[in-house]
């Protein structure tokens, strides 16, 4: 089954313990996703770049509003994903918990609708 | 077809315990299927693969022998004869749809010759367990889910039992039973590395299940005690498909040995009496001599942990005589144990009471008072200190600590209890 791996994180909190900033150091990333690529269950990956750049659109009535920032204000917002082939929910969350948001943020599991 | 008439085995005369007048009363029936329904469901999911579609299934296979099995008596397997009937069902079905429905096949495991009914299920129940109690599910899923698959309870029963809306409940058990299907929660029994916690969040729903029953509460309904049976039912089948896990046999052990005061615990009148005056005559020594041996097997097999240590507690109470002779110093000894393994303020008070009771009630008294910065919003810390004050005849401070407690607490049998202490105080000071 595919699974995408949503990765959410309070942007403006910056790592601060030890553990925190050992978390998100780029060694760690690319450990993670040699990981996957050798268990074959990478599809895609991607990296967000920040809500400050972040433009959202409505159209209602014909007519498109085009307003600056995400669609809501949230407590942690989406940072990126992971686009993974599992066998199981039990292989997604296993992978999940290695993902350094797990850590500082979180990590939201979804079926892709393809799957249902 | 006709030659695999599923009621043959009443045909040979071979009825499983039947009255002798060629009857089977609606009490054996239904006692039948809560005992089958989640071996014979447990085993179609394996077989088809799906949740919906097994239980679909077995819903027409207990029509179907709700029907038979009045006339023809309780077959000699009942769990077979369930499982055959439920996958010609499916098989009829699946056939029927065919001609509207030209994509619907019918899956591989059902299109192969019509399969003997044989004497030998295959036992998945334990997949069962684990699936129902992954932790992907909410936990009053898992506990609705547990009772209504392996426990074979209606959704009616499981509703009544949470005090839940009967459609409230058939839609937690949909909405869990579809994600479980569209999110791809795996249907096995976890591997080594994932077992320890899996294992330790499905001990955690079956003791939820009794604690749910055996809860005061001033609707002393039937459903209620037989949430306490269920959990005790489930949990060995567990310990006999699990015999290797100690804490499986600690938690059956603790719902045994709590179990065996269930008769002792309320007056007719529904007041709770407390162990300490409770007419130990009315104990269940059966359930005693199991909740024992059963302890007795888990520390067989060197694995402690916290249920295990709780079933000793609650062995240390029911091997005691009368309440003076109870060993509270092993009992404050195994609390200091428990209080290391998981820690709690539940665990914390019942250890300063246990050692209060063992020889200091001053020093317990002491232990309280440090806890009472965290514990000033839980009324079992309040009713315990109160115990203690009355126990040292300190009226005047033993009635203001029942008073926080009654303020705190909720369930009227325990209010009721803690308001007789408070007039006790009163009228004798």
């Amino acid at each position: 089954m595919k699974y995408m791996l949503l990765l959410y994180a309070n942007e403006s909190a910056v790592p601060t313990t030890p553990e925190e900033q050992q978390a998100v150091a780029p060694p760690v990333w690319y450990a993670l996703m040699e990981e996957m690529k050798a268990a074959e269950v990478l599809l895609s990956n991607t990296g967000l770049s920040p809500i400050a750049n972040a433009t959202t659109v409505r159209v209602r009535e014909s007519k498109t509003l085009i307003t600056d920032g995400p669609f809501a204000e949230t407590h942690e917002q989406l940072g990126g994903f992971f686009l993974l082939e599992c066998r199981d929910l039990d292989e997604a969350l296993r992978w999940a918990e290695k993902i350094p948001h797990a850590k500082y943020g979180s990590v939201e599991v979804r079926p892709l609708w393809s799957e249902v | 077809m006709q030659s695999m008439a599923p009621w043959r085995f009443a045909r040979c005369g071979q009825r499983f315990d039947d009255f002798g007048n060629g009857m089977t009363t609606e009490s054996q029936i239904e006692k039948t299927f809560r005992e089958e329904h989640g071996r014979v469901l447990a085993a179609l999911i394996s077989l088809l693969g799906d949740f919906e579609l097994a239980e679909d299934a077995l819903q027409d296979a207990l029509v179907n022998a709700l029907e038979r099995w009045r006339i023809d008596g309780v077959p000699r397997n009942p769990g077979a004869w369930l499982t055959t009937v439920a996958k010609r069902r499916l098989i009829d079905r699946l056939r029927r749809s065919k001609f509207e429905d030209s994509d619907s096949v019918i899956p591989n495991s059902l299109a192969q010759e019509e399969p003997e009914m044989d004497d030998t299920l295959p036992d998945d129940r334990l997949k069962l367990m684990f699936t129902c109690c992954h932790p992907a599910l909410a936990l009053e899923a898992q506990v609705a889910l547990t009772l209504h698959t392996l426990g074979g309870l209606s959704t009616p029963e499981v509703a009544r039992a949470f005090l839940v809306a009967e459609p409230t409940m058939a839609q937690r058990l949909a909405r869990a039973r579809r994600k479980i299907r569209d999110a791809g929660i795996p249907y096995r029994v976890p591997p080594a590395d994932l077992l320890p916690e899996r294992l330790e969040a499905l001990l955690a729903v079956l003791y939820l299940i009794f604690n749910e029953g055996y809860v005061a509460t001033s609707d002393i309904s039937l459903i209620r005690s037989e949430l306490c049976d269920e959990a005790i039912r489930l949990c060995r089948i567990l310990v006999d498909l699990l015999p290797q896990s100690a804490e499986a046999h600690g938690l059956l052990a603790l719902m045994l040995l709590h179990d065996s005061r269930r008769d002792a615990r309320l007056t007719s009148r529904g007041e709770l009496i407390l162990l300490e005056e409770q007419d130990r005559t009315l104990w269940d020594t059966g359930k005693i001599r199991q909740g024992i041996a059963t302890l007795d097997e888990a520390i067989a097999l060197h694995d402690p942990g916290p249920y295990q240590v709780q079933a000793a507690i609650s062995a240390l109470h029911a091997e005691a005589p009368n309440a003076a002779a109870t060993d509270w110093t092993q009992i404050a000894l195994l609390y200091d144990t428990l209080a290391k393994v998981t820690p709690s303020m539940v665990v914390e008070v019942n250890r300063a009471v246990a050692i209060a009771m063992a020889n200091d009630l001053q020093k317990g008294l002491q232990m309280l008072l440090h806890l009472e910065n965290d514990a000033v919003n839980f009324y079992p810390y309040h009713a315990a200190r109160a115990d203690l004050l009355r126990r040292t005849n300190q009226r005047e401070a033993a009635a203001d600590a029942y008073q926080r407690a009654l303020d705190l607490c909720s369930n009227p049998i325990e209010r009721d209890y803690l308001q007789r202490r408070l007039d006790e105080m009163i009228n004798q000071t």
